[in-house]
């Protein structure tokens, strides 16, 4: 009776499958599916690596100051970053009285409370508050940016397929629309065409310009592809800020347990050789 | 429940002996995974993902506990909570990526050793009870990782809990109830954040609970083993302890190890980029895809793509994709072949390795596709064969296959020597 009823279900489904698959293949092959424009002209993540790369790989910490100091000087004033805290660049090497002076001079204040009227007001950050908002909220960001809101950047490198390079191609990857993009993908007003970005049109315009937009401290030239690199870097360290200690554990764990492992499989072989034996026995 | 040459509990110390008067905890220990429980000789790796799925369930429940310490199911600050654990709570890291690779290697044992029950025809008699008791366990451990999912209340949490839940809605007159009871409104918001937080809390103790019973039933007929043959004397058993406990604990080091490589090296490559996105019901990802051990029930789902009379293409896929898991429940009887094990069913086993793996493979590659050419038709063609497979083939199968001679005993199989002359 199961089996019965099993065939019978079985053909009902099989067959609606097959139908469907014959259906599909028809339009398949009298209307074959066009690929998308944005499919055609978008272009993968350029090949570029970061010192924080690979299973030993660890933050360079002169990089992650540099790219902050991109951060605070070209996208500080529309990105937040939300998630890290003005304590946490003490991991990027700066002193207590350093992080002390970065949060109290930040561009944007943190929003308070006037402790005498109880109206709303704002305060210079301590070290434990959060990077401030740059906008009040979506709206007001929308506003302010041709109806695009900003996306926060604490996690944008996890965020993101393709990661850290991703954001690198997307600010060096500004560029003219090619001739053979049909007009309905230009980029319209208030767009830039990047083939990088996922619909090849960014309403974000160019951040990173020309060199020397930033002056570093360390002598280091100041290249866009310095400055997109140094930038993205230091997003590797806000969206996972422990990634060294993670590799670092994880080394540690690993020979641990093929220690452990060896023992148990050397015990294992102990414990077995009498049974295995006789197999032997068979197989000689 | 056991084989009569079994070896007999003998509490050695005189508080052994008080605590087996009053409560045998001992003596149940030894029984089922001590050395009374005597296991065929003859077992392959393929037996070792039970226990190593145990070993993850226990992980996630840790794991999990911990969590929900410091997690907060509130779908205002929920995704807040999560990047709380990471960055601030001590090795919050640790324990949120042991629970979030966790569950992928818990799916990857259980479907490893769900495969070895399908090939070696674990779930013929007498074990039916055993099988059934797992598809229930597998159920829950879906709904479990599903709910799961959802909690960061990231991009693909919100997205897919609304694509999950919207699936009831294809059932006619009731659909729509179901759906908004399930989510406790119109949309998943907080109130399905804190059912689903509730219920991912309570499931894998149902899970633990099952799980006892599954292994209580094996014990009544003892493992299966690669020949499928009986057990028929001593020779062809060893004591689970140390023989198997030995097994089971060096392999447990291997998989810990792959396990640990994947937590602490490439934490986020089985999970998706979209989830570290804030949950934004105004904003739809481009490509909606469950984790990928749902792909292949979600391709079966996206197969159908046409009406069937009045029934929706939409209800044939979820009647399809429920079928399919529920097509397992029938198994002991849809496939009657007298013989357990599949190295002994010639047919059998070319229909399991080319037809069924394949085709399960090719619907887990079209489940994590976006829904377009060829996948659609991959996944059309991959889930009639799933559908002929467990539904058409296996039952004609048993009538028409000749199977192979089967060894005498499990000693013969190994030793060479029938059962009476081995030492």
């Amino acid at each position: 009776m199961v089996r019965f009823f099993g065939i019978l279900i079985g053909l009902f489904f099989a067959g609606m499958l097959i139908y469907s698959f014959g259906r599909g293949a028809v339009e398949y092959v009298t209307n074959p599916p066009v690929k998308a424009v944005e499919y055609q002209f978008h272009e993968k993540p350029k090949d570029v690596s970061f010192a924080s790369d690979g299973p030993f790989g660890k933050f360079d910490n002169q990089q992650l100051q540099r790219g902050f100091q991109v951060y605070k000087e070209v996208c500080a004033a529309c990105h937040g970053l939300r998630l890290v805290a003005f304590r946490n660049l003490a991991e990027l090497g700066y002193n207590e009285d350093e992080v002390k002076a970065i949060a109290a001079n930040w561009i944007i204040e943190t929003p308070s409370v006037n402790p005498d009227t109880g109206e709303a007001s704002t305060r210079p950050s301590v070290p434990a508050d959060k990077f401030p908002k740059p906008f009040a909220n979506d709206v007001a960001a929308a506003a302010a940016n041709n109806n695009a809101i900003p996306p926060d950047l604490s996690l944008i490198t996890k965020a993101r397929n393709g990661g850290a390079p991703y954001v690198y191609s997307l600010l060096t990857g500004y560029s003219d629309p090619p001739s053979e993009l049909p007009e309905a993908n230009r980029p319209g007003a208030g767009l830039h065409y990047n083939p990088y970005f996922a619909n090849l049109n960014i309403a974000m315009a160019p951040p990173i310009t020309g060199d020397d937009q930033v002056t570093y401290s360390d002598g280091t030239k100041a290249t866009v592809s310095q400055m997109s690199q140094d930038v993205s870097a230091f997003l590797i360290w806000t969206a996972e800020p422990s990634l060294v200690q993670q590799k670092q554990t994880g080394w540690a764990v690993i020979a641990f347990l093929l220690i452990a492992t060896i023992l148990a499989f050397l015990s294992y072989k102990t414990i077995w050789a009498d049974v295995k034996a006789e197999k032997k026995k068979k197989d000689a | 429940m056991s084989f009569p040459w079994a070896q007999q509990y003998k509490p050695t110390t005189e508080f052994g002996q008080w605590m087996d008067e009053k409560l045998p905890i001992g003596r149940l220990i030894y029984n089922s995974v001590g050395a009374g429980y005597p296991t065929p000789r003859n077992l392959n790796y393929m037996w070792n993902f039970g226990s190593l799925a145990g070993v993850f369930l226990v992980v996630q429940i840790v794991t999990g506990i911990i969590l929900a310490m410091h997690y907060a199911a509130n779908a205002a600050i929920a995704f807040d909570s999560v990047e709380h654990i990471m960055r601030d709570v001590n090795s919050g890291w640790m324990i949120r990526y042991a629970h979030a690779n966790g569950a992928s290697f818990f799916f990857i044992a259980i479907y490893l050793h769900i495969g070895r029950g399908l090939y070696y025809g674990s779930y013929k008699a007498p074990r039916e009870m055993i099988w059934l008791l797992g598809v229930v366990i597998y159920l829950l451990a879906m709904a479990t990782a599903f709910m799961g999912y959802v909690l960061p209340w990231g991009q693909m949490s919100f997205w897919g809990a609304k694509v999950i839940t919207g699936l009831f809605e294809a059932i006619p007159l009731v659909g729509k109830p179901i759906q908004e009871l399930l989510l406790g409104g119109f949309a998943p918001d907080n109130a399905a954040l804190n059912r689903f937080f509730s219920l991912h809390y309570l499931l894998p103790f149902v899970m633990a609970g099952v799980i006892i019973l599954h292994i209580w039933s094996l014990h009544i007929p003892g493992s299966n083993n690669p020949t499928g043959v009986n057990v028929k004397g001593p020779q062809d058993t060893v004591p689970f302890h140390p023989f198997y406990t030995a097994k089971d604990g060096w392999f447990l080091g291997l998989a810990l190890i792959f396990f640990t490589g994947m937590m602490f090296f490439m934490p986020n490559a089985l999970g998706h980029a979209d989830n570290y996105i804030p949950a934004n019901p105004l904003s739809t990802p481009a490509h909606i895809v469950p984790e990928w051990y749902f792909w292949p029930w979600y391709a079966i789902l996206r197969a159908f793509t046409f009406d069937f009379l009045f029934v929706p293409a939409k209800l044939l896929g979820v009647l399809a994709m429920f079928s399919a898991i529920l097509v397992w429940f029938f198994l002991p009887w849809l496939d009657k072949s007298p013989v357990r094990s599949g190295d002994y069913r010639p047919r059998f086993k070319k229909f399991f390795w080319f037809g069924l793996i394949p085709c399960i493979v090719i619907l887990g590659i079209c489940g994590g596709a976006p829904a377009e050419e060829p996948y659609v038709m991959l996944s059309q063609l991959a889930s009639a064969y799933y559908f002929a497979h467990f539904l058409i083939i296996l039952p004609l199968l048993s009538r028409i296959e000749k199977p192979e001679p089967l060894p005498n005993s499990i000693t013969e199989a190994v030793t060479g020597k029938p059962l009476e002359q081995a030492s």
